[in-house]
């Protein structure tokens, strides 16, 4: 049984509709286990994603972001996920630059098919993050619930 | 008068700061000046002025006012407010010292700001007379002398000693927690350092600048000028004239939604803005002419028509040194001059 | 070159090719210039200028300029030029309404970095070869123009003009410069380091906007920060997440696009460098995606609004470097 003071991260999931939403409720549907902490937001695209969505899921009390998108070349718009692709290397880069911990955040590609890679990405970036502690260096003590 | 020697000023510092806080301009690693809490090892810095002003202290960048708390459909109102301790800012110069007598005009007449207030009741304020005026000094202007600023406490610092007078009650209370690290003396070292700074004064390029022309009494002469479309063409619409000025009083007030609760706090508003006095019509100033000259009617016309002559401005000139087109109201009040008829 | 630049801007004035001249203006001090529309021989002739202190970069001006009636005659140094051209690529600018004269440049200070090179009160300043003769309230002092220019002239990126109708004076070169040394630096320092030095640049800034205001590639007409709707509306920094927040963001939006023209840092009244942020993204655009300097052109696609299949993925973050 887990202790009452573990720290048990907050995770915001990015999902897009067509592949990596489909993959978490293939995930459910086929019993797989991942942490409840992870907060699935659907978006039409992973290119819907913008850096201020990342930053604001921090500022409300994220300890960790993960971006899940179709495989590069199996976007449901043909091009979203490249585009998406290269604004988040850039953003996560930054985001070390700053000396934000880059294993914060992460961008993996799910396919509707692939349930099981959904439930162990999940599974694997909570244990990171819950290696890293509660997010200091990008947080919002006003949002934090006291 | 009180005299102390410069080899005993970090015990001076100390013996205050063991009594309440103490800031005093320190230089960061860009080698510009700001307020910073004294702590051992902290060095006074020789800078003329820091770049933000000292307003920060009785009217910080942003505030929280209220706090309300929602538990299901229950609201709890909290005061964030802590009761404030006592500091003292060592080192302002005449032109932030005159400062506070206007925001004081704004902040405590009726009805008077309580978090202003608290802060000034809590606030003791040591200046220091300036030695090495700038080109950008024009506090002259508005019959600021320098070399004697006001203040509790009035300082020179000259040859190897500090020289002090407590203007105040605050101010002789504040000598006291000192008075075994001073001696009393006589004026004559300040005195001649004030006939030697008063000659440099002279010579400032802007001595002879003066404001006089200005006031309520030209207010639609001013207002109209046709000089305004070609000052504020350059105008960036930034925010660094009115955030470093130690006058600029404007502030707005914003909710911030925390996700369980609402924090309602204030901020400074610069009237450069394009979202300054905005209202469910949109900003009653269209463009950047209108809101650029808002920013000097306030302080050439508006803010002397209400307060006895007096101008909104102290010539500290760090909008002169930070503007990033370098325009400024120095160069707007010799622009308008002639429609002041 | 003033005068052959008055002169130039007369005669296009007088012959009818161009309706105003945008430049540089003189003012109260020897360094405090503006930049200006002339729109008369009198105005040119009586307060026109160009000088050591005409740092200003004119070409995010041209977006309202281009949009006046007539045609416009705009002075612009060599690495204005990179923002006119990212400007007209982004039809900002209207460019037949401009007519372009390029500049030459050696490097242009301003007020706050001869104060910081430790000139204060200053009265009067003449340039003599590659010195600098200043007379301040203080005494007489002498300082090496190398000395008293910005971090930006330093390291200077190119003395060629990308866009021009016209040339006066030589044209320059694309330079060697070590504009990405300090970001290699701070890249090789450990996360905590890094995030010490960038609290302690971004904890003073004080939300003036100058650097997003005055940055020809910030040219939304409502920004982000300023729409209430985006929820991200803010008009001052109430903690260290804002100060990120806006700085973070405002970098990533003129990523790709930023020509390192380095205006940002120039105008920070709080002295951030704020261009190791934009720097950054540069560095690492031309790691990732091959070498790409934004305005060279008014054809190429920018980096952020480009791909390859192959482009690498975002994890190449954690596996570079031990850091």
């Amino acid at each position: 049984m887990q202790g009452m003071n573990e720290f048990k991260p907050k995770i915001v999931a990015f999902c897009c509709n067509w592949c990596s939403y489909a993959g978490a409720d293939l995930a459910g549907t086929n019993r797989l286990n991942y942490p409840a902490d992870v907060k699935i937001i659907r978006v039409p695209c992973s290119c819907r994603v913008n850096p201020l969505f990342i930053l604001r899921a921090f500022q409300r009390g994220a300890d960790g972001v993960i971006l899940c998108g179709c495989h590069p070349g199996d976007c449901h718009y043909t091009t979203g996920n490249y585009y998406a692709r290269r604004r988040m290397t850039l953003l996560f880069s930054m985001l070390d630059y700053l000396g934000i911990e880059k294993e914060r955040t992460r961008v993996e590609w799910v396919s509707a098919a692939e349930g099981a890679k959904f439930a162990a990405t999940m599974n694997d970036f909570v244990a990171t993050v819950t290696k890293l502690g509660e997010n200091k260096r990008l947080e919002d003590l006003r949002c934090k619930q006291q | 008068m009180q005299k102390l020697s410069l080899s005993k000023l970090d015990q001076f510092l100390e013996a205050m700061a063991a009594h309440q806080a103490l800031y005093l301009p320190v230089e960061d690693h860009s080698g510009q000046a700001k307020f910073q809490r004294w702590a051992p090892g902290v060095q006074l810095s020789s800078t003329l002025n820091t770049v933000r002003s000292a307003k920060d202290f009785f009217f910080p960048q942003t505030e929280d006012l209220v706090n309300f708390k929602l538990r299901g459909k229950e609201i709890e109102i909290i005061d964030p407010r802590t009761e404030h301790e006592d500091f003292v800012v060592f080192g302002v110069r005449g032109c932030d010292a005159r400062s506070f007598t206007i925001l004081d005009k704004v902040f405590l007449a009726d009805p008077v700001d309580t978090y202003y207030q608290s802060r000034r009741e809590h606030g003791t304020i040591v200046s220091l007379a300036c030695t090495r005026p700038e080109e950008t000094c024009f506090c002259t202007s508005f019959g600021i002398d320098p070399t004697c600023p006001q203040g509790d406490v009035t300082c020179w610092m000259e040859g190897d000693a500090l020289y002090l007078t407590a203007n105040t009650p605050k101010g002789e209370a504040l000598l006291a927690q000192v008075a075994d690290l001073t001696e009393a003396c006589g004026d004559e070292a300040v005195k001649a350092q004030q006939e030697r700074v008063s000659a440099i004064l002279k010579k400032l390029p802007l001595a002879n600048f003066s404001t006089k022309s200005f006031g309520g009494q030209v207010l639609m002469e001013v207002f109209d000028s046709e000089k305004w479309g070609t000052l504020s063409e350059s105008c960036l619409g930034c925010g660094t004239c009115t955030f470093v000025c130690p006058t600029c009083q404007c502030y707005d007030i914003k909710d911030m939604d925390t996700g369980h609760g609402v924090q309602r706090f204030r901020c400074w508003d610069s009237c450069m803005y394009s979202d300054f006095t905005r209202m469910a019509h949109g900003n009653p100033r269209l463009t950047q002419k209108e809101r650029f000259r808002q920013r000097f009617m306030h302080k050439l016309v508006y803010f002397p028509a209400n307060n006895n002559g007096e101008y909104g401005c102290v010539g500290c000139g760090r909008c002169l040194s930070k503007c990033p087109i370098s325009m400024n109201i120095v160069k707007v009040a010799k622009a308008l001059e002639g429609d002041c008829k | 070159m003033q005068a052959a630049m008055i002169s130039r801007a007369k005669e296009l004035l007088q012959g009818g090719q161009v309706q105003r001249v945008l430049g540089w203006k003189t003012g109260e001090f020897v360094y405090d210039i503006t930049p200006a529309v002339f729109q008369s021989v009198e105005e040119l002739e009586a307060e026109f200028v160009y000088n050591d202190f005409c740092g200003n970069n004119l070409s995010k001006y041209l977006i309202k300029e281009s949009r006046q009636p007539g045609k416009v005659l705009v002075f612009l140094k060599p690495c204005d030029t990179y923002s006119f051209n990212q400007l007209v690529k982004e039809h900002r600018i209207l460019r037949d309404n401009v007519y372009v004269i390029g500049v030459p440049c050696e490097g242009k200070t301003d007020g706050e970095t001869l104060k910081a090179a430790g000139v204060r009160g200053i009265l009067g300043l003449q340039a003599q070869g590659d010195r600098f003769l200043v007379e301040t309230l203080y005494g007489s002092q002498e300082l090496e123009k190398a000395q008293a220019l910005p971090e930006r002239c330093q390291n200077c990126k190119s003395k060629k003009h990308v866009a021009y109708d016209e040339l006066m004076g030589e044209e320059g070169q694309v330079l060697q410069s070590g504009r990405f040394d300090m970001v290699e630096k701070l890249e090789a320092m450990t996360p905590d380091e890094r995030f010490n030095f960038w609290r302690g640049e971004l904890s003073r800034c004080i939300r003036c906007n100058a650097c997003r205001n005055v940055c020809p590639a910030c040219s939304c007409e409502k920004c982000v920060f300023d729409n209430d709707n985006s929820g991200v509306a803010q008009k001052a920094a109430a903690n260290s997440f804002e100060e990120n927040m806006f700085h973070i963001i405002r970098a990533f939006h003129v990523a790709g696009r930023c020509t390192d023209c380095g205006e940002c840092s120039r105008v920070c009244p709080q002295n951030i460098p704020l261009h190791l942020l934009n720097r950054k993204f540069i560095k690492d655009i031309d790691t990732f995606y091959g070498d790409y300097q934004a305005g060279e052109d008014t054809e190429s696609r920018a980096p952020l609004t480009n791909y390859t299949e192959g482009d690498v993925e975002p994890s190449i973050v954690y596996q570079r470097g031990g850091n």
